[in-house]
């Protein structure tokens, strides 16, 4: 009995050590992608260096690849046992991550009333991906939508006005096809239009073209996708189509999109407001950024990524983690980070602050993003999220290659996807 | 138990227990794996006997992975061992450079995957990489070599055999190296021709090399997959998917444990088969001295 008592006595004592080292977490780690070109990684350090200053805490933020690397990463880490406190992942995931029994709500972490009116801060259109069962899961960090970069040297060249970005499709095929130059021996030395095809990036673009005949690709819960509606096949049909006098024939990669333009080698790319401030920097031609057009008149899909907050961290590291997202998404550094990047300000707070009330003055390609938040759907989130995004893309790769007719192959995607999400319904 | 036998024991203690913790344990732990279910969040895993690999047969893309592998192996190996002892060859004899030529042969080698992958990027580039430059100036067309289903995995294997020919020449060069002179001043004696000595001499007393770089070339058949990883995520409409960038994606994109450990046990038989037969039936031609 004496052995037991002496035993409870010297608990707290024990544990006196290992609370106080709790409640004030001093070190956090987080994972974050980078999808476009430019020296991110040197602001986020500098972000982090700040906090530092200003609370003594720790944050180390591991730069972890694209998208899909950084979800691939986060969840392997955190299935062994260690994993980052907090991600920005693809605001998309949501239903995976929830499925994946990953995150911790806001919620829970604890929202006092300053919590909960920076929750209502945000964009409403970016919280679409954030609530599920009466609790929120994610707050908007990067937020994009799909927008067209064009090169109006090469617009008045090819004697286009380049202050009239086409807005509709058919003026769409037009414009690339007259962009496209070929030289005497017939080869194409300046391409009208690029559209990323590759794994990881066709889904989204492939969201926007559904868009723009009205069709969105699943519904909200994520448990069906709408592959095979005609809607679906006629804007399937419509990317095909631009090949090959305004396209390349085939499909085009994401990362070399950027490269691309800069070359001359396009005259348009499909990108993300994401690639703003590198397309920027770097190009050597006046440039134009303009709404992606539709059937009838344009329409973009939202993308991007959303800070999500892991389960396993303890209390201490979740109100930290809670903390540092509060402070970064913070109307100052979100209109900081949205003028080094060209990403949407997570906040109209953000669009009231002296410093990108003055960008946007001097450079109004800068709100062009935010103009079309009204016209831009989600992009394709389901359960299984990653093998959905495979499923399509896979069907939507065929086509371009010629291997396949847009209708049955959004059919063979349809049926692989039903079989997928069969079991979440 | 007698003292010997003790001694021998605790001996082998430290090796028994690297490989049972690193290679026994791990191929067990994956076929127990491959006959459970996932674990996802609140479910957790339970037997479902051979319903992983019923559902493999039912996969399309798990086949064309298998047959990609099968047209990648049979591509590299042979090009990469017969470009290699070519190599070995040809800078094995004195000639001006010889020290340079080497080290450009061993050069790519020496590279990460990773890095000769993004080098080959460039390579590939439509329109204005290196290769669609070079066949510009001679009158040819555009190539999408890694976005045309045709091309994508050719292109591939191109890689893999620039970055293993090297390798596998320092091993014939060592080879080549070792052969006691004398051999040569015999058959210069008898009359034997330079192609004749190299059928009958050379290449027989490097065959024990041969088998050893044959079954390293039919392990990074399987094994090296990093160039996919950069340069197509195995596209277009996997083209390019090889069996183990299909485990990786199976395992850590879609995060479906049991199907991959499923796809695991696959490749672990098939390589389990090649390495009996390469030991079994060909270990037993080859002549060691």
């Amino acid at each position: 009995m004496l052995g037991r008592r002496a035993l409870l006595g010297a608990l707290p004592v024990l544990a006196a050590p290992a609370i106080v080292r709790a409640q004030t977490a001093q070190s956090l780690t987080f994972y974050y992608p980078i999808a476009v070109g430019g020296p991110l990684q040197a602001v986020m350090d500098g972000y982090c260096a700040d906090y530092k200053k200003e609370t003594g805490v720790t944050v180390n933020p591991v730069y972890a690849g694209n998208y899909g690397d950084a979800l691939t990463k986060a969840q392997t880490a955190i299935k062994a046992g260690q994993g980052p406190h907090f991600a920005v992942l693809l605001a998309a995931e949501m239903h995976s991550l929830q499925d994946a029994d990953i995150l911790v709500s806001l919620d829970e972490i604890g929202l006092d009333a300053d919590g909960k009116k920076w929750v209502d801060s945000f964009y409403p259109a970016f919280m679409a991906n954030s609530h599920v069962g009466g609790k929120t899961w994610s707050v908007p960090f990067q937020r994009s939508t799909l927008i067209a970069y064009y090169n109006k040297q090469a617009f008045s060249e090819a004697g286009l006005d380049p202050e009239a970005f086409p807005k509709d499709w058919a003026g769409m095929s037009k414009a690339a096809q007259t962009l496209t130059k070929q030289d005497g021996s017939g080869r194409v030395t300046r391409w009208g239009i690029k559209i990323a095809g590759d794994l990881g990036n066709a889904q989204w673009t492939f969201g926007a073209l559904a868009n723009q005949v009205g069709q969105k690709l699943m519904n909200e819960a994520g448990t069906e996708t709408y592959f095979d509606a005609p809607k679906t096949v006629e804007a399937l049909t419509y990317w095909r189509d631009l090949a090959p006098r305004g396209t390349p024939p085939g499909i085009s990669a994401w990362p070399v999109l950027s490269p691309d333009f800069l070359e001359g080698n396009t005259a348009i790319i499909w990108h993300t407001t994401g690639n703003l401030t590198n397309l920027r920097g770097k190009a050597k031609f006046p440039f134009g950024v303009a709404g992606v057009p539709g059937k009838d008149s344009p329409h973009t899909v939202v993308g991007g990524g959303n800070l999500y907050f892991f389960k396993h961290a303890s209390a201490a590291e979740r109100t930290a983690s809670l903390r540092f997202a509060q402070w970064i998404s913070a109307p100052e550094r979100a209109a900081d980070w949205s003028i080094k990047t060209g990403y949407i300000a997570s906040s109209p707070a953000a669009y009231d602050t002296p410093a990108l009330k003055q960008y946007v003055a001097g450079f109004p390609a800068a709100a062009v993003a935010r103009d079309f938040l009204p016209v831009a759907t989600g992009e394709l989130s389901t359960f299984e999220n990653q093998r959905i995004q495979k499923v399509l893309t896979d069907q939507i790769q065929a086509v371009l290659n010629g291997q396949k007719e847009p209708g049955p192959a959004l059919a063979d995607a349809q049926r692989e996807s039903t079989r997928v999400l069969r079991q979440f319904l | 138990m007698r003292r010997e036998t003790v001694h021998a024991w605790l001996l082998l203690t430290p090796a028994l227990a690297l490989l049972v913790a690193f290679t026994h344990w791990p191929a067990v732990a994956t076929l127990w794996d491959s006959l459970s279910s996932t674990p996802r969040g609140a479910r957790p895993a339970h037997w479902v006997g051979l319903a992983n690999f019923a559902a493999l047969m039912d996969d399309p893309v798990f086949f064309q992975a298998l047959w990609n592998n099968f047209i990648y192996a049979i591509a590299t190996i042979p090009v990469s061992v017969v470009l290699a002892l070519a190599m070995a060859l040809a800078v094995n004899r004195a000639i001006p450079g010889r020290a340079a030529l080497r080290m450009a042969f061993f050069l790519p080698t020496m590279l990460p995957m990773i890095a000769i992958a993004n080098i080959w990027l460039f390579f590939y580039t439509p329109d204005y990489g290196l290769l669609d430059q070079v066949l510009g100036a001679l009158g040819f067309g555009r190539h999408n070599w890694l976005g045309d289903p045709a091309l994508a995995l050719p292109s591939l294997i191109a890689v893999a055999v620039w970055k293993e020919a090297g390798f596998f020449m320092i091993f014939y060069l060592a080879a080549l190296q070792s052969l006691p002179p004398v051999l040569r001043e015999a058959g210069a004696l008898e009359g034997a021709s330079d192609w004749y000595y190299l059928r009958r001499v050379t290449l027989p007393l490097l065959m024990p090399t041969t088998l050893f770089v044959l079954v390293n070339a039919v392990v990074n058949a399987f094994r090296l997959v990093d160039h996919v990883v950069v340069m197509t995520h195995g596209g277009p409409d996997n083209a390019t998917n090889l069996l183990l960038y299909y485990i990786y994606e199976t395992g850590f994109r879609f995060m479906d444990t049991a199907t991959a450990a499923a796809l695991t046990v696959v490749l672990l038989v098939i390589l389990g088969a090649l390495a009996g037969f390469q030991f079994g039936v060909l270990g037993r031609r080859v002549y060691y001295r």
